[in-house]
C-alpha cells in the first residue's frame, strides 16, 4: 500500500468489518444497496448494530450496482454496494462496467475468502480484482486491516473526483475479522493520482476568441456537465445566455440545458434530431462540453462536422484527440472551464456575429418536424404514449429511467428535461435490465419523488426480481412498459440490415404483466386502447406503490429519424424505411 | 441535405479532422512508466495494452526505490503518432501511474538491453564465435568443451546483430531483458 497520511488523524482500534461500517459513515453514505453472503457476514453482522446506515436488500446483485448508479446519478454522490465473493463478485461485473461506461461514482465492496485460502479454488472464490481490473476505475484487494479504512477512504476520493467511476474493494473475510487501526478519511491521499480541474488560461482565451467570431456556433454538451454537479448546468445556462449559441446534448447529458429553451436543438446522434444533426454537421464551430464524440453521436467520422473549428472541455485528458482532432484541447473540469470561459467573454466586448442567420437555418431543420408520426385512434403509438406520460407528469418533476431499446429513445426524444440528474439512462453500455433497478435506488434518494422507469417487454425481465426489492422497501416506482411484443430496436435492426428476417427477436411467451405485479405484491395497470390512456396513467400516479403498467403498443413502429452506422450527420432517415440505407460497410458496424 | 430516401451518398466533403488516418506512418517508441509498485500495477499496465489493442514489443519492470515503492515499467511499443498519443493518455488514467517519459521523443534517451546467449560448437566455429564476441565485447560467462554463454549488454539491434552472427556458428538458445532506458543529463525523468 503506497497510501500516505498527510497530516495525523484520530485512530482508533476496532474489527475490519466495523472499520467498513465507520468509513462508509464518515464518508457520508446514508443507503448501501446488497446482498449477503458467507464472505460478508462479519460486515453484515456490523451493519445490525448500525440502523442509521440504511440497507437496502436487493433481488439480485447486478440490481444493487445499477441501484447504486441510479442513487449515484440523482444526487451526485457516491452510490455504495455490499456484495459476497465468488458469484456475488461476479454478478456486479455488469453494473460496474456500465458505471464505467457512463463514469458514475460508485465503491463496491465484496467479500472474499479468507487470505490463507486465495488462489486454492476455495467454495466461492473469483479473482475478482482480476476480474474487475479492466472494468473499473480502479480496485483493491485488502490483506491487512490496518490498510482497510485508508483504502475505503481513497476508493471514495477515486471514485468521486476526477472523471468519475467505480472503484472495488476486495475484503476477506478474515480481514474483517481482524482487528487493526481505524484512520480517518482526511489522512488519505494518493500521490500519484491528482486530476486536474482548473483549465488552462491560453486555452480558455483561443475558444472565446473563437466564440466572437463565429457565425454557425453550436454548443455539443455530454455527461460530463451532469457529472461535473449542479453548477455547471447553471454556468452552462449563463454561457448560453451570453452567446446565443444553439444547444444540443448527447443522451447522457439530457437536463443540463432546459429542453424548453427556444435554443434547445434536441438530442444529437444517431436518433438525435434532424435539426441537432444537420447543425452539428454544419457549424463553424462546436463546443463540446463534457461529451466524447463517441460513435452513437458521430456517424460516419470521415464526414463528421466538416467545416468546423472545435473546442473539447474535458476532465479526461484521454478523451480528447481519441476519436476527432480537436483545435482547441480544454483539460478541466466543466465547470470551472465554463466559469473561465464566460470570464473571458465578458473581456471580449468586441461586436459579434449576427446569429439570426444560423438560427434562420436551423428553423427551416427544425420545420421538418423530424419526430412527427402517424398516431391512431385504435392502437397506442409509443411516441404518444411517452407523450402523454411527459404532459401527465411533468409539473410532478419525475426522474425517469429506461431500459435499452427503441422505448429508451422514444423516451428521450419525447420526454423533455429541464433540469440536470432526473434522467438516468445506460448510455455507453446499453445494458438492458438497468432500468428497474436504477429507479429503486433513485426513489431511496428521493421517497417522496415520482419516479418511473420507461421499459420494454424484453428489457423488464432481465431485472423484473427488483420489483420485490420495491415492494418489501416501500418504493413507489412505476413500471411504464411499452409492450411492443419483440425486441423492437433488434427487429428494427433486422428489417433495415437483415432483410426482415426477425431471428429470434420476438418476445414469446411474455408473462401477464398485471398477474405478476399483483403476485409480487405490486399493482398491475393495462391499456390498449388510446383513448383510455390517459385516464390509466393518472391511476398510476396515485398507486401509492410500486406499479407494473403494461402499455400495449403498436408492434412495428420504427424509432426514427436514424442514422445508420456508418452514415453522415447529413444522411439521416427520416420518413420510411426502406431496406437499402445501409451500404456494405456499414452493415458490419454496430 | 439528403433526406436520407436512398442510399447514403459517399460523395460528401472529407473532414480534415479523420483521425483513422490510414497514411499515417507506424513509429517505434520507448516508454518509461513510473509507478507505484502496487499488487496488479503491471497487470493494469499490460491489460491496458492488450485490452485496447496496443502493441508491446518489450518490457522490462522492476522496483527502483525500496523507500517509496516505484516501480519502473520500460515499454516499447509501436503506432501511428495518433496511437501513441493515446498510450500515453491512457497510461495517466491508470490511478498508480505516476509519470510516462517518452525516452524516443525525448532525445536525450539511452537504452539498453542484456542478453545471454549460449552457442555449442566444435572447431573452427568455435574459435569463430568467440572472436566474434571479443569484437562486441561480450562477456565469457560459461564455458563448457562445446559451448560458451555470452553475456551481452547493448542497443538492441547491436545485440540482435550478434544473434544473427552467432546462427551459422551454433546458436542454441537466447535471453534477453528486453530494453532498460534513462535519460542523459543531471534531471531526472
Ligand atoms: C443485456 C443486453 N442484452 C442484449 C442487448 C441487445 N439489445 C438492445 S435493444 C434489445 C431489445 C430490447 O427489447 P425491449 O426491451 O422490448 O425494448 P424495445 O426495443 O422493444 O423498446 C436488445 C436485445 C442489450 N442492449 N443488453
Ligand atoms: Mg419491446
Amino acid at each position: 500500500m503506497t497510501v500516505k497520511t498527510r497530516k495525523k488523524t484520530e485512530t482508533r482500534l476496532m474489527t475490519g468489518a466495523e472499520m467498513v461500517i465507520e468509513a462508509l459513515r464518515e464518508q457520508g453514505v446514508d443507503v448501501l444497496f446488497g446482498y449477503p453472503g458467507g464472505a460478508v457476514l462479519p460486515i453484515y453482522d456490523a451493519l445490525h448494530s448500525a440502523p442509521e446506515l440504511q440497507h437496502v436488500l436487493v433481488r439480485h446483485e447486478q440490481g444493487a450496482g445499477h441501484a447504486a448508479e441510479g442513487y449515484a446519478r440523482s444526487t451526485g454522490k457516491c452510490g455504495v454496494a455490499l456484495v459476497t465473493s465468488g458469484p456475488g463478485a461476479t454478478n456486479m461485473v455488469t453494473p460496474i462496467t456500465d458505471a464505467m461506461m457512463d463514469s458514475i461514482p460508485m465503491v463496491v465492496i465484496c467479500g472474499q475468502v479468507p487470505t490463507h485460502l486465495i488462489g486454492t479454488d476455495a467454495f466461492q472464490e473469483a479473482d475478482t480484482t482480476g476480474i474487475t481490473r479492466s472494468c473499473a476505475k480502479h480496485n483493491y484487494l485488502v490483506t491487512d486491516v490496518d490498510q482497510l479504512a485508508r483504502t475505503i477512504h481513497e476508493a471514495f476520493h477515486i471514485a468521486t473526483s476526477g472523471r468519475p467511476g467505480p472503484v472495488v474493494i476486495d475484503v476477506p473475510k478474515d480481514v474483517q475479522f481482524a482487528n487493526g487501526t481505524y484512520v480517518g478519511k482526511d489522512g488519505v491521499h494518493k500521490p500519484t493520482y491528482s486530476p486536474r480541474i482548473q483549465p488552462q488560461p491560453e486555452a480558455i482565451a483561443a475558444a472565446a476568441d473563437l466564440i466572437t467570431r463565429a457565425k454557425r456556433p453550436v454548443l455539443y454538451t455530454g455527461g460530463g456537465v451532469i457529472n461535473s454537479g449542479p453548477r455547471a448546468s447553471e454556468l452552462l445556462r449563463q454561457l448560453q445566455k451570453e452567446t446565443g449559441i444553439p444547444v444540443t446534448s448527447t443522451l447522457m447529458g439530457l437536463g443540463a440545458f432546459p429542453a424548453s429553451h427556444k435554443d434547445w436543438l434536441g438530442m444529437v446522434g444517431m436518433h438525435g434530431s434532424f435539426e441537432a444533426n444537420n447543425a452539428m454537421h454544419d457549424c463553424d464551430l462546436m463546443l463540446c462540453v463534457g461529451a466524447r464524440f463517441d460513435d452513437r453521436v458521430t456517424g460516419r467520422i470521415d464526414a463528421f462536422s466538416p467545416n468546423s473549428k472545435k473546442v473539447h472541455i474535458d476532465i479526461d485528458p484521454s478523451s480528447i484527440n481519441k476519436i476527432v482532432r480537436v483545435d482547441v484541447p480544454i483539460v478541466a473540469d466543466c465547470a470551472a472551464a465554463l466559469d473561465a470561459l464566460i470570464a473571458a467573454l465578458k473581456l471580449r466586448t468586441g461586436k459579434r456575429p449576427d446569429l439570426k442567420p444560423w438560427k434562420a437555418e436551423i428553423d427551416a431543420w427544425r420545420a421538418r418536424r423530424c419526430f412527427a408520426y402517424e398516431n391512431s385512434d385504435t392502437v397506442i403509438k409509443p411516441q404518444y404514449a411517452i407523450e402523454r406520460l411527459y404532459a401527465l407528469t411533468k409539473d410532478r418533476n419525475p426522474y425517469i429511467t429506461t431500459e435499452v431499446g427503441q422505448h429508451q429513445m422514444w423516451a428521450a426524444q419525447f420526454f423533455h428535461f429541464d433540469q440536470p440528474n432526473h434522467w438516468m439512462t445506460s448510455g455507453g453500455l446499453g445494458t438492458m435490465g438497468y432500468g428497474l433497478p436504477a429507479a429503486v435506488g433513485v426513489q431511496c434518494a428521493h421517497p417522496d419523488a415520482l419516479v418511473i422507469d420507461i421499459a420494454g417487454e424484453a428489457s423488464i425481465q432481465m431485472m423484473m426480481q427488483e420489483l420485490s426489492t420495491a415492494v418489501q422497501h416501500k418504493l413507489p416506482v412505476k413500471v411504464f412498459i411499452l409492450n411492443n411484443e419483440w425486441m423492437g430496436m433488434v427487429r428494427q435492426w433486422q428489417e433495415l440490415l437483415h432483410g426482415e428476417r426477425y431471428s429470434h427477436s420476438y418476445s414469446q411467451s411474455l408473462p401477464d404483466f398485471v398477474k405478476l405485479a399483483e403476485a409480487m405484491g405490486g399493482h398491475g395497470l393495462r391499456c390498449d386502447d388510446p383513448k383510455e390512456l390517459d385516464a390509466k396513467i393518472l391511476e398510476m400516479i396515485e398507486i401509492d406503490g410500486p406499479v407494473l403498467f403494461d402499455c400495449r403498443v403498436e408492434n412495428t413502429e420504427n424509432c426514427l429519424p436514424m442514422i445508420p452506422s456508418g452514415s453522415a450527420h447529413n444522411e439521416m432517415i427520416l420518413g420510411q424505411i426502406t431496406g437499402n440505407e445501409i451500404g456494405e460497410s456499414g452493415r458490419k458496424l454496430v | 441535405m439528403s433526406d436520407g430516401s436512398g442510399a447514403p451518398s459517399s460523395a460528401g466533403p472529407k473532414s480534415a479532422y479523420f483521425l483513422a488516418h490510414q497514411d499515417e506512418e507506424v513509429e517505434r517508441r520507448t516508454l518509461a512508466v513510473l509507478v507505484d509498485n502496487e499488487p496488479g500495477v503491471l497487470a493494469r499496465v499490460v491489460g491496458l495494452f492488450s485490452g485496447r489493442g496496443y502493441n508491446i514489443d518489450s518490457l522490462t519492470v522492476a522496483e527502483v526505490d525500496e523507500s517509496s515503492h516505484q516501480s519502473r515499467i520500460t515499454i516499447v511499443t509501436q503506432g501511428t503518432p495518433h496511437i501513441l498519443e493515446q498510450i500515453e493518455a491512457q497510461l495517466l488514467r491508470l490511478v498508480p501511474v505516476g509519470e510516462v517519459v517518452d525516452i524516443t521523443k525525448s532525445k536525450r534517451g539511452i537504452e539498453r538491453e542484456l542478453a545471454l546467449i549460449k552457442v555449442a560448437e566444435k572447431g573452427e566455429k568455435r574459435v569463430e564465435a568467440l572472436r566474434i564476441a571479443q569484437i562486441f565485447r561480450a562477456n565469457v560467462i560459461d564455458t563448457t568443451n562445446e559451448s560458451f554463454i555470452f553475456e551481452l549488454t547493448g542497443a538492441s539491434d547491436k545485440i540482435s546483430q550478434f544473434v544473427e552472427l552467432m546462427r551459422p556458428l551454433g546458436l542454441v538458445e537466447v535471453s534477453r531483458t528486453g530494453v532498460l532506458s534513462i535519460k542523459r543529463g543531471k534531471e531526472k525523468g
